[in-house]
């Protein structure tokens, strides 16, 4: 039996030989432990390729990374909405997304601490709609946004910040934790995608040619209180001093998606917070005939997010309201490294155009982004 | 801290690696700041219950130990002068005061388990016999507090026994109350036996460790894979119980023996697998109980170091006590030899089964539950002689085939007096189970009611699986012990074989959000 014939620690006869054995034997043992699990959570971790596809969009940020000039942060109005290859074409302006669905403030606002990690943009563009929510929304859109952001201690902040009362801080180090019990649903697509991946996004715009016009946008309800939670006003405050002290022009934007509601009570709220920060506020949604969006011709699902044409007519004004208001934006066509790795994203961005557009010529609709 | 969670095995991974890296003789003293550490977890006031548990046992323990000394020096110098009359008069003045300590100490640590765990128990009789409105006062019962108060309590009255003498150093009994890994759901130790290995010192022994880590790794295996997967549906159907009549009781009974077997055993495993990757021995609390044939052979084999405590501290006492005596003495004369020896064993019999179930909890269901196991068990005894005419006329019945009929019997009988565990209300649970045979409803068995429980069916797989695994090791268990098995397997294959089963256990283990897994059903006793 185990301490029946053991002797006092330190008087054994030990030797180095027999102590090395037993470390190696118990490294070999955490070795192939981790390996396991490692493989384990490879093959269990949702892949986010035939639903769900833009939990894809956060871990894509890392290979945009570097050199961007302009950064779009906020929810799917951002994502759906902004073409940074349009940009580029239009104006040699260097962007990128980082946008998620449903993305609260306070992941924006660690996105954009992320972000500083691998870059210092001259401008940052924060879309307001978050505002409304003051609080952890679900689970899901949480992984969505944070499950692909790589470990850091921004990382473990904005999981601390945004987690639900279930959700625990270890379950995003190792997302085993949290998808073991996926054994059940696996399907071809995990094994084949074990290891590799597919991108869904242009520097973080996630592409949609299908059309489905806005027959009626339905009367907002009134709300008891239009009041911002403080919450998000402190996100803001910090959003805000985190581009002062690097030196990034902070502007806000409301997307010109009809819906969901954006109420003038709450408009009003971002107009006077703008002013008394002399930041830039644009209602883009008040601006919407000026940009020349279609609702009958430039929204892929009734109005909530514009379509490659809404986005790319989006992306021109807002290129040229760029060009206007932010003079230091350099056009870098000129710079053959640039030219050449931006001619690679427009090479799949219109590869992914034509393979949707095959899709709903043959269909009339968009299984897949990639065709 | 719950044994299942990440943060416990960080803890023990930094503990264990502390406990092999500092002198040996420094070892109990980490094991009882890492004891305080982990109870701490639960909250300052149950540090404080602990605390004066051990503080008010020791004293009592010094006392008992220094009136017994003195007493015996007295008596070693007055040898020569003393009569026989005035010594056995001196004994008997020492016992007095002994006795009059223990009783201090056992009044104030039951009187403290009494209050906390019973007072809301009582005010609800009283409440209930004479219409009267006494508000409840909810105290919040601290995590192990039946466990360590009934370890501390077989200490001290082993002390008044004079079976062992009292610790001195009061760090060393603490730790003996508080000690981790047993600390919220047993075993019951005595004092004795885990003191032999409790205070070190141990050299690291890489067999030993790997023992022991086996031994959680089975625990947690049992826990996390079938336990806490089978919550779901217990939940269900004990929650409803309009919904699941008839055959869901008997579906209820199956599914919950399960699920306390494997939470209870589980952690018990993880226990003693811990003790054991210290190198410290802690009593076995089962012994395959669902081999039994009986329920009294179940009672020896579940739960035996409470079975053990029953029966030392309450059963024997209680039976050789004045009192009893002059019952027996009473019975034997108006009932006669054969009727009247028994009535004292059973009347103690049923003073200990109604503490029994006091003990689990305080609650009428669990006064119920001792009680009926106190029935089947004097029943069986009192037909014990018809059994043995049977066996001997019948054949069969020392056959294999009947000694599983024999399992599958006492099984299936406990498993119906548990189940008042689950209802927690008895009317409710003599309503349900009368309903197997006022509710033909068999037929609910095979149309997909099952999978509405909570559970898919690849959890009805998993748990199958767990099942099977669990009765594989218990047999295997019988011929040669399965750790011994694997410790003579080729090095390679041994740690592919660790590896599958952590991969296994964080895979297939309910763990995580959309399961209610946590503490075990045993801490809440």
């Amino acid at each position: 039996m185990p301490g029946t014939e053991e002797k006092p620690a330190g008087n054994g006869n030990g030797s180095g030989t027999k102590k090395a054995a037993v470390i190696v034997r118990v490294a070999i043992l955490v070795l192939v432990l981790l390996l396991g699990l490692w493989l384990a959570q490879r093959l269990l971790v949702p892949k986010y390729i035939s639903v769900n596809e833009e939990g894809l969009l956060t871990r894509e940020y890392y290979a945009a990374a570097g050199g961007n000039d302009v950064l779009f942060i906020g929810d799917c109005e951002v994502y759906s909405n902004f073409s940074p290859v349009k940009l580029w074409q239009d104006r040699g302006y260097t962007s990128v997304i980082r946008g998620s669905p449903q993305q609260l403030i306070w992941h924006s606002y660690y996105m954009l601490e992320d972000t500083l990690r691998y870059e210092k943009p001259k401008v940052a563009v924060f879309n307001v709609l978050s505002m409304k929510y003051g609080e952890p929304q679900s689970e899901a859109y949480n992984r969505l946004a944070l499950d692909g952001m790589k470990l850091s201690d921004v990382k473990l902040r904005a999981v601390a910040a945004s987690r639900t009362e279930d959700e625990t801080v270890a379950s995003y180090i190792f997302p085993l934790l949290r998808f073991h019990s996926r054994w059940s649903e696996l399907g071809s697509e995990d094994f084949r995608y074990m290891f590799s991946t597919k991108q869904l996004s242009h520097n973080g715009y996630v592409m949609r040619l299908d059309v489905k016009s806005v027959d009626t946008v339905p009367r907002d309800k009134p709300l008891e209180d239009y009041s911002f939670s403080q919450v998000c006003w402190d996100y803001l405050d910090r959003m805000k001093k985190l581009c002062d002290d690097n030196g990034i022009r902070l502007i806000l934007i409301k997307a010109p998606t009809l819906k969901p509601a954006w109420y003038d009570e709450w408009d009003e709220q971002i107009v006077k917070y703008a002013e008394d920060n002399g930041l830039s506020y644009v209602n883009l949604l008040d601006l919407r005939d000026e940009i020349g969006i279609d609702y009958g011709t430039d929204t892929f699902d009734a109005g909530m997010h514009l379509n490659l044409s809404g986005a790319e007519k989006l992306t021109a004004w807002f290129g040229d309201y760029l060009a206007e208001n932010v003079p230091s934006l350099a056009d870098r066509r000129s710079d053959a490294g640039m030219a050449a790795r931006w001619n690679e994203k427009i090479r799949y961005y219109e590869e992914m155009r034509d393979a949707q557009q095959r899709q709903l010529d043959e269909s009339g609709r968009i299984d897949s982004y990639w065709g | 801290m719950s044994f299942v969670s990440l943060g416990f095995l960080a803890f023990l991974a930094v503990l264990i690696a502390l406990y092999y890296v500092i002198p040996g003789k420094c070892q109990w003293m980490l094991l009882l700041a890492g004891s305080i550490f982990f109870y701490a977890f639960t909250g300052w006031r149950p540090l404080v219950f602990i605390t004066v548990t051990a503080l008010s046992t020791y004293a009592a323990g010094i006392l008992i130990g220094r009136v017994n000394a003195a007493g015996n020096a007295w008596l070693k110098d007055n040898a020569g002068s003393l009569d026989r009359e005035t010594k056995k008069a001196y004994k008997a003045g020492i016992k007095r005061r002994t006795r009059a300590v223990m009783v201090i100490c056992l009044v104030l640590n039951l009187g403290i388990l009494a209050v906390i765990k019973y007072t809301d128990f009582g005010i609800s009789i009283v409440n209930g016999i004479f219409g009267t409105q006494i508000g409840y006062f909810r105290f919040i019962l601290p995590l192990g507090i039946s466990f360590y108060i009934f370890q501390s309590m077989g200490y001290i009255i082993d002390v008044y026994r004079g079976k062992y003498a009292p610790e001195r150093n009061f760090a060393r009994f603490s730790l003996f109350v508080s000690f981790f890994p047993q600390l919220l759901q047993g075993p019951i130790s005595r004092f004795d036996e885990l003191s032999k290995t409790l205070y070190g010192p141990h050299r690291f022994r890489y067999e030993t460790v790997a023992r022991g880590a086996w031994r959680v790794l089975w625990g947690y295996f049992k826990k996390m894979i079938v336990a806490d997967r089978m919550i779901t549906a217990v939940t269900a159907l004990s929650g409803d119980t309009a919904a699941y009549t008839g055959v869901f009781v008997p579906v209820l009974v199956l599914f919950y023996a399960i699920q306390l077997y494997a939470d209870f055993t589980g952690g018990i495993d993880i226990t003693i697998g811990i003790a054991q990757m210290l190198g410290i021995d802690v009593a076995e609390n089962f012994d395959r109980p669902f081999f039994s044939l009986n329920i009294a052979e179940y009672w020896r084999r579940w739960h035996i170091t409470m079975g053990t405590w029953f029966r030392d501290y309450i059963f024997y006492p209680l039976s050789v006590s004045p009192g009893m005596m002059k019952i027996s003495k009473w019975s034997r004369e108006k009932l006669g030899q054969a009727v009247g020896k028994r009535i004292p064993v059973y009347l103690s019999t049923i003073i200990v089964w109604f503490a029994t179930g006091l003990w689990h909890g305080a609650a009428w269901n669990f006064i119920v539950w001792g009680l009926l196991n106190c029935v089947v068990i004097v029943i069986s005894q009192e037909l014990s002689p018809l059994y043995t005419r049977f066996h001997g006329r019948f054949a069969f019945s020392n056959t294999k085939g009947y000694n599983v009929f024999q399992m599958f019997r006492t099984f299936w009988l406990m498993g119906f007096i548990r189940v008042l565990d689950v209802y927690r209300d008895v009317p409710a649970t003599f309503r349900q189970v009368g309903t197997m045979f006022t509710t033909p409803n068999w037929g609910r068995l095979f149309d997909g009611s099952l999978l509405g429980l909570g559970l898919g069916i690849h959890d009805y797989a998993v748990i199958a699986a767990g099942c099977a695994a669990m009765l594989t090791v218990s047999i295997l268990q019988n011929r040669r012990p399965v750790r011994d098995r694997l410790m003579a397997m080729p090095v390679a294959a041994r740690y592919v074989m660790f590896a599958a089963a952590v991969l296994l256990i964080f895979v297939f283990g309910a763990y995580g959000i959309g399961y209610d897994a946590g503490q075990f059903i045993y801490t809440r006793f």
